[in-house]
């Protein structure tokens, strides 16, 4: 039977491993491979490892470490950070990632994102659509690690990445980030019911039951966290931790 | 004798983690697209992430094809496809609509879900396996265990007799076939925990 995939998003700034409230206030949480020993060792789904820096530096996300990830990881892995060419992809996926996260170059350049699936194959890319709400203009979508805005409604972005062959998307709630009070369940909801490719859902899980709503009411196919396997309870102390699938109760 | 197992270089995927995976597993194995390597191997895996027609594109520019026709159909060598390397080895493909080798009474389609809020595609994830004819691949392996899938095509079989196991999603498709020495897995064994390490432990003492 198919279950949804429960996806720790570890974030990087430098080689340390952060977390943020909101895309802000980072707080250094220990050392990335580490963390993915202890995800090996909890049989996590799926990994992710997002460069908050990489586009803002206009670089890539460091080839080693994802080579040094590769090493370790008994679980597939997908990175993300200032990815815009065909050839950062090929090195990526050559130093042992399984699939490319894009959020900065598919608002920049959506020949690239097209290119790129028709390259590598629609299930190696994934586009991030980060979202914060606006005072009178309601949802939009930004790149460039949230400080950028793209004058695109959430929904008519997801359909313009599904049209352009993109396997999956992320939706993060940069409003939610951090907050541990629950998903964007309209928000994700809204893009599962318009496109036909997986989507995952990203910003807010703090529980168990948040996860589970993820799936049962926002029908998304992966549900992303960071705080919820990082910190211990919403007091927030540091500790790497992952749930028990068989205790989740998924039904819709 | 150690086992000669090779890795079948051909421009697609990510072959550092199968060899990891082997690793694990206690087999030393090379990644090459070397002729004589692929003939003189006693186990050979064929990977592959991406499209169909590009892979077969690549056996064909590497000057691959003649040599794995030999190396599988003639010297039998025991053979495992993985994800898009199982799908070549199928008749054909919707993916480009290509020719793959044909070892395998198949032909690879795309996802036809029915019910497309519930079942997307690709199918991204974890999942099971019901098995049948009783394959040594799966020995020692229940039909609850997990395995990672990414794929928007999969395997029509011409003959159900060469389905080792099915998955659902939306519907039941072919997961895993074999036939005689060829082996194909719809799912990532190097990227599936502990069941997948058995299945390639499995493969590797065939």
């Amino acid at each position: 039977m198919y279950t949804p995939r429960i996806i720790p998003v570890l974030l990087l700034q430098g080689n340390s491993l952060v977390k943020s409230v909101r895309f802000k206030k980072h707080k250094y949480i220990g050392d990335p491979i580490n963390a993915v020993r202890i995800f090996n060792d909890l049989k996590a789904d799926e990994i992710v490892f997002l460069d908050i820096e990489a586009s803002k530096e206009n670089r890539l996300i460091s080839i080693d470490f994802i080579k040094d990830v590769g090493e370790e990881a008994n679980m597939p892995f997908a990175v993300g950070g200032g990815i815009k060419s065909l050839d950062d992809i090929a090195q990526i996926i050559k130093s042992g990632a399984e699939r490319v996260i894009i959020n900065t170059a598919a608002a920049n350049d959506p020949n690239f994102i097209k290119s790129a699936c028709d390259k590598f194959g629609s299930s190696t890319i994934i586009v991030c659509i980060d979202v914060k709400k606006k005072i009178f203009k309601g949802n939009c979508v930004y790149s460039l690690s949230g400080s950028k805005s793209i004058n695109e409604s959430p929904e008519n972005f997801a359909l313009q990445m599904e049209r352009l062959g993109v396997g999956e998307i992320i939706i993060q709630s940069i409003d939610k980030d951090g907050l541990m009070t629950g998903f964007d369940l309209e928000l994700i909801r809204s893009i599962s019911e318009k496109v036909k490719i997986p989507v995952i859902a990203l910003g807010g899980a703090g529980t168990s039951e948040h996860l589970e709503q993820g799936f049962n009411i926002g029908f998304a196919n992966g549900l992303a966290a960071g705080s919820l396997f990082v910190y211990h309870d919403s007091n927030k102390g540091v500790l790497i931790n992952y749930v028990d699938k068989s205790d989740l109760n998924f039904n819709r | 004798m150690k086992a000669k197992i090779v890795i079948v270089d051909y421009g697609m995927g990510n072959l550092r983690s199968i060899q990891r995976a082997l690793n694990n597993c206690g087999a030393e194995s090379t990644i090459s697209n070397n002729c004589d390597e692929i003939l003189n191997a006693n186990k050979i895996i064929l990977p592959g992430v991406g499209h169909f027609a590009s892979a077969m594109n690549n056996m064909k520019n590497q000057d691959l094809i003649s040599t794995l026709n030999e190396a599988v159909l003639i010297k039998k060598t025991p053979i495992l496809g993985i994800c898009l390397g199982m799908q070549i080895m199928g008749k054909s493909s919707e993916e480009g609509n290509v020719d793959g080798f044909g070892w395998i009474d198949a032909n690879i389609k795309s996802f036809e879900v029915k019910d497309s809020f519930k079942h997307k595609v690709p199918h991204i994830g974890w999942n099971n396996t019901s098995q049948s004819n009783n394959s040594p691949l799966f020995r020692g392996i229940s039909e609850t265990e997990l395995f990672y899938f990414v794929h928007s095509y999969h395997a029509i079989m011409q003959n159900d007799s060469q389905t080792i196991a099915v998955t659902n999603y939306s519907y039941d498709f072919t997961s895993a076939y074999a036939k005689d020495n060829i082996f194909g897995v719809q799912f990532h064994p190097e990227k599936s925990h502990d069941t997948g390490l058995k299945l390639l432990k499995n493969f590797i003492e065939l």
